[in-house]
């Protein structure tokens, strides 16, 4: 789950982290007030959306009057903000963070994320603050600073002092500097997090040391054990079918091309979607029902695919294991009887109980096309789709 | 032979009065695996399936000689049963759990290499010696007795490849669905090393994915080791859309790292014959063990 900049802010407050004082605006209007409530001449307006390249894309100004505050909440507002992660349609705006100006001495790059081949949390730093980090990985690696963190000892003093020390934090700053990156270490493990991203962590010509930005991402599969994150979770910023899929308990992704998937399994799904590619047709979706779906899945799964317009045939693949065909065939008779279908679907239905699954499809009276394996049910919906 | 399971292996079940323990536990036994007792909490002294069931695994074990464990236990539970499982001496740990927390796996990997007990999954469907030894939620009926070894991360497109091995009359030694979560116990690389040595696995396939870097790491270990037997490789998601996670915590293309071209590159410089086609799975594996 991702959240927002000012709501992993404000979870790195409880922790201790310093943060540039703010206050979150839904409108340009409410702008003033805030620049009143902050004082001080220079201010920065930011957007707040899940993508990141907001800088890039336009969605962060400095301002030094309240007239330029105003006007830029409102550019920023007027359209969706695109930035090199969102796509070109981008993203609607719906909230602005007003900051207080910072004096910027210099800036410090600071996240954990887990490492997959050491299998522990790695602290990365680098004094090249402000820069995306994968782009300091791939050009000047030397900058980059890793420590890998025993779970059973934590982050310790030493090590977080000498990553402030690596980043030239200045001598009489560094023990700040640690306690930040301590607490940074704290919030990510006592909330499931799966990456927290301090980009930059500046220090001050008043002698200060901040998070001037932060990123949050949780552990979907912890979120249970977080009653305290699920208020921050914004539908907004997930599509409808998004939505659905995941209150239905799918993995669904919209593509550009008009052949429907549903699949048991990722895998299985991800080849399903190369197959097609292969014989030269394009996917519509990712979607995978699980190991263990069941008939009111496999409905909403239908329902969801069906609502985009682009679908010109749908390919049902199959191969159940912890999955019977014939839950899966009883689910796809349900779902025709509440759904018109207006576009071909091949059914490709393979593993436990396939015989009693093809009986309850043919038995159902329903014009689907059954196909034997993969790879005819491959050929099947390409010819489909072609109107051959 | 066949690698981690044979017909001797004596198996509990974690979680057996559960659903999913109960189903999959009667299915090994008829399969004949030595499913030779249960694990639930609160639960000891009762009979399950004919077996007994004990409150915690060091029990089981002293009564039953178990070397193996099988975890159909809820998420939430998971981390606690594994390091009950690995503080017993456990050899072989197949957790089929979906949905641990990551950090709660951090802690079970730290156990786990504090220890001698080798773990597969989580989130996988188990491992197969066919004829002799099942583990997990694997579809007994597909599999045939025979010398290509086969490693997976997923598990449907792991059925589809061993129904195609079977179609072009190509049985297996041991299949391993190692799961496809970030952190997790066996790698491809820990079970290439063990097929190596296996005198009745002739070829090995390794089903891949996109996401992570466990085929760059297999890749290296092959090119490193000149390994004696051919290895055949699938890489399913080469046109996944970047930054979108396609359904397993791990398949995830993220900054330019984990994308399939490279894994495919890395793997065909390693000498792996690579597979294009999905659908092509057996032929192909039959052409190359043919020759």
């Amino acid at each position: 789950m991702k959240v927002h900049e000012y709501q992993a802010k404000e979870i790195l407050r409880n922790y201790g982290v310093v943060t540039p004082r703010n206050v979150v605006c839904r409108n340009s209007d409410e702008v003033p007030d805030a620049l009143a409530q902050l004082g001080g001449s220079v201010w920065v307006v930011k957007a707040q959306i899940h993508a990141g390249g907001r800088g890039k894309g336009g969605g962060v100004r400095v301002v030094r009057s309240e007239q330029d505050a105003v006007q830029a909440a409102g550019e920023i507002m007027q359209q969706p903000l695109v930035t090199p992660q969102t796509g070109s349609k981008g993203q609607p705006v719906r909230r602005l963070l007003v900051e207080e100006g910072i004096p910027i001495q210099s800036e410090i790059y600071a996240g954990l994320v887990v490492d997959r081949t050491t299998q522990r949390v790695v602290l990365m730093v680098s004094p090249e603050g402000g820069m995306e980090i994968e782009e300091v990985a791939a050009e000047t690696p030397e900058k980059i600073h890793k420590t890998f963190i025993d779970p059973k000892v934590g982050l310790t003093g030493a090590d977080a002092e000498s990553a402030a020390r690596f980043c030239g934090v200045p001598e009489e700053l560094v023990e700040s500097a640690a306690k930040l990156l301590k607490s940074l270490y704290s919030a990510f493990w006592d909330s499931d997090a799966s990456l927290a991203e301090i980009n930059p962590l500046v220090v001050t010509t008043d002698g200060r040391v901040l998070a001037l930005d932060a990123k949050m991402t949780f552990d979907d599969s912890a979120i249970y054990r977080h009653p305290e994150l699920a208020g921050y979770r914004d539908l907004d910023e997930e599509s409808t079918e998004e939505i659905e899929a995941t209150d239905a308990g799918l993995s669904y992704i919209p593509l550009d091309g008009n052949i429907g998937c549903l699949v048991n399994g990722a895998g299985l799904a991800m080849a399903t979607m190369d197959i097609i590619k292969l014989y030269g047709e394009e996917p519509a979706n990712f979607l995978d029902v699980g190991g263990g779906a069941t008939a009111e899945q496999v409905i909403a799964a239908f329902k969801i695919m069906l609502g985009n317009d682009r679908i010109r045939a749908v390919l049902v693949n199959i191969f159940g294991g912890i999955m019977r065909c014939d839950v899966i065939a009883e689910g796809l008779v349900s779902a025709f009887s509440q759904i018109e279908l207006k576009v071909p679907v091949v059914v490709r239905l393979e593993g436990t109980n396939v015989e009693r699954g093809k009986q309850i499809l043919s038995d159902s009276g329903l014009t689907l096309i059954l196909a034997d394996t993969m790879d005819d049910a491959a050929r099947k919906v390409v010819q489909a789709v072609r109107g051959e | 032979m066949s690698i981690l399971v044979d017909s001797n292996t004596r198996v509990l079940c974690q979680g057996i009065t559960g659903y999913r323990g109960s189903f999959f536990s009667h299915r090994a036994i008829e399969y004949g695996t030595k499913i030779v007792g249960g694990v639930v909490p609160g639960r000891g002294g009762q009979k399950h399936l004919t077996l007994p069931v004990f409150d915690t695994v060091s029990e089981a074990r002293e009564a039953t000689d178990a070397t193996a464990s099988v975890l159909f236990v809820p998420p939430h539970a998971a981390k606690d049963a594994v390091i009950e499982a690995i503080d017993a001496g456990v050899e072989l740990i197949v957790c089929i759990t979906e949905g641990i927390p990551m950090l709660d796996m951090l802690r079970i990997r730290e156990r786990l290499s504090e220890s001698d007990s080798k773990m597969i999954g989580p989130n996988c469907p188990g491992i197969i010696a066919p004829g002799k030894c099942n583990i997990g939620i694997i579809p007994t009926s597909i599999y045939q007795p025979g010398r290509i070894g086969v490693i997976s991360r997923s598990g449907t497109l792991f059925y589809e490849a061993v129904a195609q091995l079977c179609t072009d009359g190509l049985g297996q030694s041991t299949c391993v669905g190692i799961g496809a979560d970030v952190i997790q116990g066996m790698a491809f690389t820990d079970c290439l090393e063990l097929f190596r040595d296996d005198i009745e696995t002739d070829a090995v396939l390794v089903i891949g994915e996109i996401g992570g870097a466990a085929e760059e790491d297999a890749a290296q270990y092959l090119a490193s080791e000149n390994f004696p037997k051919p290895v055949l490789g699938y890489i399913a998601g080469r046109h996944a859309p970047p930054d979108r996670r396609m359904g397993h915590s791990g398949a995830i293309i993220s900054a330019g790292l984990g994308g399939a071209e490279r894994k495919v590159e890395m793997l065909r410089d390693a000498g792996v014959t690579l597979i294009e086609s999905p659908v092509e799975i057996g032929r192909t594996v039959r052409r190359v063990v043919r020759r």
